[in-house]
């Protein structure tokens, strides 16, 4: 007599299966059957609404606002597409965009061996990153130089400008905030006094005030015939707020080191640039990854306020469309936004998918696989 | 981590100093002239007075102004510079000499006239609080609206200026005030009101924003004074002068008739305001600090007010604005510009 196993018997249906997942999970009981009934209407019912406007109802083809114009009319996507390249460049001169997209093409060259942890070389990109780069971008962008024609910073727009602002914005913010920081937590009474004043005081007034400060007041404090460039202007005003914004977060990561760590730094006899540079900043930027993405991300989207100063911005742009009467219509206002969300959008999620992957990255190894299981 | 921070750690900070010098205060028409372009400043959007293209070419009532001086003064319509400005920073720029004119839609009001170094030219159009109703309420003039339900925007001078009106005429009405502009519109569109009221010029780009414009018809009323016009600095009569009287010439060219299209005909005209206007008699050009073909050039490039009012915002345009107080006075409007002699 063999005793040989019996071949398992598949699980009953109830139990496996996707009708059993669906008991399980959603009709397991009278009030979750409930929340799922609602919740399924909602979906449907955004659903319908999103796919009926986007697509069954949209407009596809058109010449002018015409042919949008009707009861009911969904997205107007001729709009968006006549108005492409004005929303991604502004009004840089046709012949000249290439200039743009070569600075693309360098930001990428660069930032990607420095945001791809894999890529050896960082001193190097870094050093390119903020020290060539700008140069040879503003030389671009703005020409004059080399047999380049001069484009003014009045004809840049759209995405262009969003992308300048936000990056010159975080470039500079950075350094000047870590300063901040440093300062605030210095026992040098005066720099300690004038890193607290700056900060309070920014933090004080909302950005929409300074930028206004930067384009009403300041241009009649200058001395007669002098002026600086608008875009100038509200650029070195971003950069100035976000700095402040920044040295706060930095300045938690500070005060979360463990006074060991100073002290240990002190015993090895390192200078002050040593002990901060090496010991103590690593650390404390590595813990204030949350925060310091989540100021850039604000950053990133404060840009759009310059267009209460007259700069054309991504949205600034869109909203210039707008009162073009070519494209007037009852369906184009929804689509011009849509769309200037959709972007914004494409840009944050990037930012904070990429603070992810670093904090992954950077969890010390105790905390790794709980950082990884959370986030994958 | 350690490259990373490092590379945090290596930044330097970049500040771009785009500081233009310019030239110490002069005569506006020297600066434009030799810079060879007129910095105008406009509306970011307004359709109908100025807004870009999608290929980023400006166009307007406003803007025609623009090109006009330019023609006048530089001899071409294209030497101009736009200069997008918001209402908040539009008087300061102007002031800060970063701009020569502001053509603006900018009302004309005694304040602003005196008290900020700003002078106005004249007017390039009568605006005025208007309204929209349905053509199916079979209602043709204001004074037909007794009774009616008004929707407005709370906080502006339209709503006062509804207030006074219905008031002066005896009549009765309801308003249902909003917050924001979209909103009234919203309501409008929803039947909650039969009129909505705002700045004339206002209501006609609002009507292509409903779904069925043809439905809908501003009435011919204009409830209040709303003078849009140039303005530049006070400090320089001579650059007040010329603009004031690109104007002028622009209004005077459609009362003699003189056009675009026949302005090389012209030329050769006897009619002595004609010669006059186009340089074949007098020295008037030279006498505002220009050349005797000024107004020549300006026609030649922009055409007349007629023309510039009806290709921007008249039945030329999509939004289609009637004429109305913008008529030559000839004609039953109050447009009248001092003779060319």
């Amino acid at each position: 007599m063999t005793a040989s196993a019996r071949p398992l018997t598949p699980p009953p249906t109830t139990a496996n299966g996707p009708w059993a997942w669906l008991r399980a999970n959603l009709f397991s009981s009278i009030g979750n059957t409930i929340l799922t009934v609602i919740a399924g209407w909602i979906v449907y019912q955004v659903a319908h609404g999103v796919i009926g406007w986007a697509f069954v109802n949209a407009t596809f083809e058109g010449e002018d606002g015409g042919a949008c114009t009707r009861e009911n009319a969904g997205a107007c996507w001729p709009f968006v597409s006549a108005w492409f390249g004005q929303f991604m460049y502004g009004r840089y001169p046709d012949a000249e965009r290439w200039r743009v997209n070569l600075t693309y093409a360098l930001a990428l060259a660069g930032l990607v061996p420095l945001m791809v942890p894999r890529i050896p070389g960082k001193l190097w990109s870094s050093l390119y990153v903020l020290g060539v780069f700008p140069i040879l971008a503003t030389i671009l962008l703005a020409g004059g130089v080399f047999g380049l024609p001069d484009v003014p910073t009045d004809s840049w727009g759209g995405l262009l400008v969003t992308l300048v602002i936000s990056s010159v914005g975080i470039a500079a913010a950075f350094p000047i905030g870590i300063l901040l920081a440093l300062g605030r937590r210095s026992e040098m009474p005066i720099v300690r006094w004038a890193s607290v004043g700056f900060i309070e005081f920014v933090r004080g007034v909302p950005l929409i005030t300074v930028l206004f400060m930067s384009s009403v007041m300041l241009p009649l404090f200058l001395p007669n015939g002098w002026t600086i460039d608008k875009l100038v202007r509200a650029l070195i005003m971003v950069a100035l707020f976000s700095a402040a914004y920044l040295a706060e977060v930095i300045r938690g990561g500070l005060q979360a080191i463990p006074r060991g760590q100073f002290e240990a730094a002190d015993a090895l006899g390192l200078s002050y640039p040593h002990k901060m540079g090496l010991i103590i900043l690593p650390q404390a930027l590595k813990l204030v990854i949350p925060g310091i993405v989540n100021t850039l991300i604000g950053l990133f989207k404060d840009t759009s306020l310059v267009l209460i100063i007259g700069i054309f911005d991504l949205l600034g742009m869109v909203q210039a469309a707008l009162s073009a009467q070519r494209w007037l219509s009852p369906a184009t206002p929804m689509t011009g936004y849509v769309f200037a969300g959709f972007v914004f959008w494409i840009f944050c999620f990037g930012m904070s998918r990429y603070s992810l992957m670093l904090e992954r990255r950077l969890a010390p190894g105790g905390q790794r696989t709980i950082a990884k299981a959370a986030y994958d | 981590m350690k490259h990373l921070a490092r590379g945090v750690f290596w930044v330097a900070a970049m500040m771009v100093a785009g500081a233009g010098v310019v030239e110490a205060q002069q005569k506006t028409l020297d600066t434009v002239k030799a810079r060879g372009q007129l910095v105008c400043g406009v509306n970011v959007g307004l359709a109908g007075f100025s807004a870009a293209d999608d290929k980023g070419v400006w166009s307007g009532l406003d803007v025609a102004y623009c090109k006009a001086i330019a023609a006048a003064v530089l001899g071409d319509a294209g030497k101009v510079r736009y200069v997008a400005t918001t209402t908040k920073e539009r008087f300061t720029a102007l002031q800060s000499r970063e701009l020569d004119v502001l053509a603006r839609n900018t009302t004309w009001t005694l304040q602003r006239d005196s008290q900020q170094g700003l002078a106005f030219v004249g007017v390039n159009y009568y605006d005025g609080q208007g309204f929209i109703v349905k053509k199916s309420a079979g209602v043709k003039t204001g004074k037909e609206l007794s009774g009616a339900t008004v929707c407005v925007q709370t906080g502006t001078t339209t709503e006062l200026n509804l207030a006074d009106f219905f008031r002066s005429n005896n009549l009765q009405y309801k308003t249902l005030v909003f917050d924001k502009a979209d909103e009234a519109l919203k309501a409008y569109q929803a039947d909650r009101c039969d009129s909505y009221t705002t700045d004339a010029s206002g209501l006609y780009s609002v009507r292509l924003q409903m779904a069925k414009p043809d439905e809908h018809m501003v009435l011919p009323d204009v409830i209040s004074k709303e003078p849009l016009g140039p303005v530049v600095r006070q400090d320089d009569f001579q650059w007040f002068t010329i603009v004031k009287w690109v104007h002028f010439a622009l209004i005077n060219a459609e009362e003699a008739g003189v056009t675009q299209a026949n302005v090389d005909q012209m030329l050769t005209s006897t009619v002595p305001d004609i010669k006059r206007l186009l340089g074949k008699e007098g020295d008037f050009g030279k006498g505002i600090g220009l050349d005797n073909e000024w107004a020549y050039r300006m026609i030649k490039q922009v055409g007349n007010y007629a023309e510039v009012f009806e290709r921007n915002v008249g039945a030329g345009s999509r939004i289609k604005i009637d004429r109305g107080l913008n008529k030559l006075w000839s004609k039953g409007g109050i447009q009248y510009a001092p003779p060319i002699r």
